[in-house]
């Protein structure tokens, strides 16, 4: 496959890993946030922890939708695809996610509910048209990658005058859950980041300029194949060496300074700033989400039903003994839970790192379990 | 359908005849008797049985009656077996339109007059609207196990190489790609096939193989984690000898799925010692159905029964039971 | 996060709409992100939507960055 392949040599990569092994200092560790999500899927899924020399370690960061999602929120979904007439149209990722008293979208599906996969937006815009005597609901997640997409299909849903198509909007932001990181972030800090991909492709990487200026950590921005992720590694560790703190872009295929300037005005034309929103495991965090806007009211989830009785504020919702919260916030691996692999797992998730295969825990149950020394 | 065709008159006995009998027509079934009757040569004998509910009923290369016929002759030739003879049994619902089983029925009937193994005797019920999904079918296969061979899934030990026949993933990305709501066009189709015929080339060349399974639902992944417990072994694989088709792959990429758990119903792994392997894989490169053939690892000590494959950057990674339904992500 | 995929762009269609091919698998998706998508471009596609036109150009620096990493590792032997 082009232009995914040829990021994936071993003969590149042992080039790369060598260089790391040549200017890695003996004499310190680096630790690192990969804070997407999609990137701790793939440090584990191509085994890259037992490649890194010893003292460079990887902390993984909250950057997963699913993960970070308030089972309050899934709630709301879950009540709203029982509602009588609805179809909710949902990414895979969400349906088997449990929230409260282990209720699933997969189970809701069972009981009789009517809840659609969809793989795009645009699909769920589909099920609304060739069902006008239904309510197609929407359940929109995802970071600033997915949000255009989201946008995009309520402006179209707009232009084309659907009636019976509405969002429940669960758009997070990065930036915002960065700083958090930083602010109340690990007991030992972080050297750098690696960081999104493919939210940078849509923010920019002039975005990280202000947190990276202020916390003077480098920012390696970083594609999601192997030699992507250890050119950012090698890129990171140059920075540390040489006491700089940058935003450096590995991804420049794909990510460039402004970003993808008009995704973010249709963004902004159909989507607005939360004051708070409750995150899993990192709490309320201010301006950290997104609303639909008062003029697309007629497709917003939350103006048609009254939502609030599922509060996103209390986040704070891990069953005891459950690490998620720390885990998010890099502060402790997945083999520190008490629960992890014995009673959380994959299959009966507890907290929320489990519940999408690219939450630490998840990923490193599925991939790293039992494999090396990390 | 209509629930007189499972009542045990007129109309079903028409419907049998009809449509059952004509199409898969033997003199076990033409004689029309409740049970058939044969003698089966010496050896030892292998039964197995296995039910089909599958959802889409027909895809790109397939249907169901494919899956019930190809499915049940492979669980017998992976035991070293060949197989003799099938039965089929039929669960419909009322409202089952007549025409998807006469397609059906002839599916089956054309995978079984290819295999060589005739359809011997059946069953038909009818239940109500609501009480079944459309069609499940059950078939169960006898065969004779000739050769002097001792295959069981708790035979694997250490030391010993692992063979896939071919590419894996083809026939779960044929049946996402149906899927209406996924919205794929490909030209993948399933792998469905009957493997007797290549296991027989496989025995030519040696009987001392240690297991043998299909990876069917649940992929490679599973039937590897299967043989390990079993056989209280670990397994090492080598991501870059596993062969996938591009197709397949670029769907699993786009879809975010490991095709390592995406099913396969033409396909199948065997465990023979090191030094049997090159001979093995030569007979079946040679057979239209092992053309792809490949060693793709090996069996090691491993306390855990962890499956654990090197991947293509050199790194390890470990490859999991299943949990769940693998679904398309976002993330 | 957010698995999104390199594909060739085989048509362009009416509606802010595209259709794109990797390893002969083919989807419609959407170019309301983009400006000027044409036949023969790649795109980022992520949910059904193209995120960003590849630099081809870029792509290949940074391969290269890789193999002069390569070529002075073999060259050191």
């Amino acid at each position: 496959m082009k232009y995914i392949e040829e990021f994936r040599r071993n003969d590149a990569g042992k080039a790369i890993l060598k260089n790391l092994a040549a200017e890695t200092d003996p004499g310190r560790t680096y630790r690192f946030m990969e804070f997407c999500g999609g990137h701790t899927h793939a440090i584990y899924r191509y085994g890259l922890l037992d490649l890194l020399p010893g003292n460079i370690e990887m902390v993984h960061g909250p950057g997963c939708p699913v993960c970070v999602l308030p089972k309050s929120r899934l709630d709301a979904a879950i009540f709203l695809a029982k509602e009588p007439g609805v179809i909710l149209c949902t990414y895979g990722d969400m349906i088997r996610v449990p929230a409260t008293s282990r209720d699933t979208l997969y189970k809701a599906k069972a009981a009789g509910a009517d809840v659609a996969m969809v793989y795009s937006a645009l699909d769920s815009l589909a099920v609304a048209r060739e069902n006008p005597d239904r309510t197609v609901v929407f359940f929109a997640v995802g970071f600033e990658t997915t949000t255009p997409p989201t946008a995009s299909v309520i402006r179209r849903a707009r232009d084309e005058g659907l009636r019976n198509f509405l969002v429940f909007s669960n758009h997070v932001l990065t930036t915002p859950a960065l700083k958090i990181i930083l602010d109340t972030g690990p007991s030992v800090a972080l050297n750098g980041f690696i960081g999104p991909g493919h939210v940078s492709t849509v923010i920019g990487s002039d975005a990280y300029l202000p947190v990276v200026k202020e916390y003077r950590r480098p920012l390696v921005i970083a594609g999601f194949e192997p030699l992507d992720i250890l050119q950012a590694v090698l890129m990171l560790v140059r920075q540390v060496n040489g006491n700089r703190f940058d935003v450096e872009n590995e991804y420049t295929r794909s990510a460039t300074r402004e970003g993808n300037v008009k995704a973010r005005a249709l963004m902004d034309e159909v989507l607005e700033m939360r004051d708070t929103f409750g995150w899993r495991g990192l709490g309320l965090i201010p301006r950290s989400a997104l609303k639909i806007r008062p003029t697309y009211a007629a497709f917003d989830a939350e103006a048609r039903w009254d939502l609030a009785v599922f509060d996103h504020r209390e986040c704070e919702d891990d069953e005891k003994g459950c690490a998620c919260g720390e885990i998010l916030q890099g502060r402790k691996k997945p083999k520190d839970c008490p629960l992890f692999a014995r009673v959380c797992t994959p299959e009966n998730p507890v907290g929320a790192c489990m519940v999408s295969s690219e939450g630490a825990c998840a990923a490193y149950y599925l991939y790293g379990y039992g494999v090396g020394r990390k | 359908m209509e629930l007189v065709h499972g009542s045990g008159g007129r109309a079903m006995a028409d419907l049998i005849d009809g449509l059952f009998v004509k199409a898969f027509s033997n003199p076990w079934l033409d004689k029309r008797n409740d049970q058939a009757c044969f003698s089966v040569p010496a050896g030892r004998l292998v039964m197995t049985t296995d039910s089909f509910v599958v959802s889409p009923l027909f895809f790109p290369g397939g249907d169901i009656g494919d899956l019930a016929v190809n499915g049940t002759l492979n669980d017998v030739a992976v035991a070293g077996a060949r197989p003799l003879y099938l039965s089929a049994g039929f669960i419909l619902e009322e409202g089952f339109p007549l025409k998807d089983l006469k397609r059906i029925v002839e599916s089956m009937a054309a995978a079984s007059g290819n295999a060589g193994v005739p359809i011997v005797t059946g069953d038909t019920k009818v239940v109500e609207r609501g009480k079944g999904d459309g069609v499940f079918i059950n078939t169960t296969g006898v065969g004779i196990i000739e050769a002097d061979v001792d295959i069981s899934a708790d035979r694997a030990q250490p030391g010993d190489a692992i063979l896939l026949s071919g590419s894996i993933g083809d026939h779960g990305v044929a049946v996402m790609a149906s899927r209406n709501h996924l919205k794929f066009e490909t030209a993948i189709t399933s792998d469905t096939a009957a493997l007797h015929g290549l296991v027989a080339a496989m025995l030519s060349a040696t009987t001392r193989i240690h297991a043998m399974r299909d990876p069917t639902r649940g992929g490679l992944a599973t039937t590897l984690n299967e043989i390990a417990e079993q056989s209280g072994v670990g397994i090492l694989l080598d991501e870059d000898r596993i062969p996938i088709k591009k197709e397949v792959l670029a769907v699993c990429e786009l879809l975010g799925l490991d095709p390592l758990y995406v099913a396969n119903e033409g396909k199948l792994v065997a465990i023979c010692a090191a030094e049997d392997a090159e001979g093995l894989l030569a007979a079946m490169s040679k057979h239209p159905l092992g053309k792809d053939a490949a060693i793709i690892g090996k069996v090691v000590e491993d306390p855990r029964s962890y499956v654990q494959m090197r991947t293509a950057l050199g790194g390890k990674r470990i490859v999991q039971w299943l949990t769940g339904e693998q679904l398309p992500r976002i993330c | 996060m957010c698995l999104a995929v390199p594909a060739r762009v085989t048509e362009i269609l009416p509606n802010q709409l595209a259709k794109v091919d990797i390893e002969g698998v083919v989807r419609e998706i959407s170019v309301d992100l983009l400006d000027d998508v044409r036949v023969g471009d790649y795109v980022i596609v992520h949910v059904g939507y193209a995120l960003h036109k590849l630099d081809q150009e870029e792509a290949q620096k940074t391969l290269e960055l890789f193999e002069q990493a390569r070529t002075i590792l073999e060259d050191t032997k």
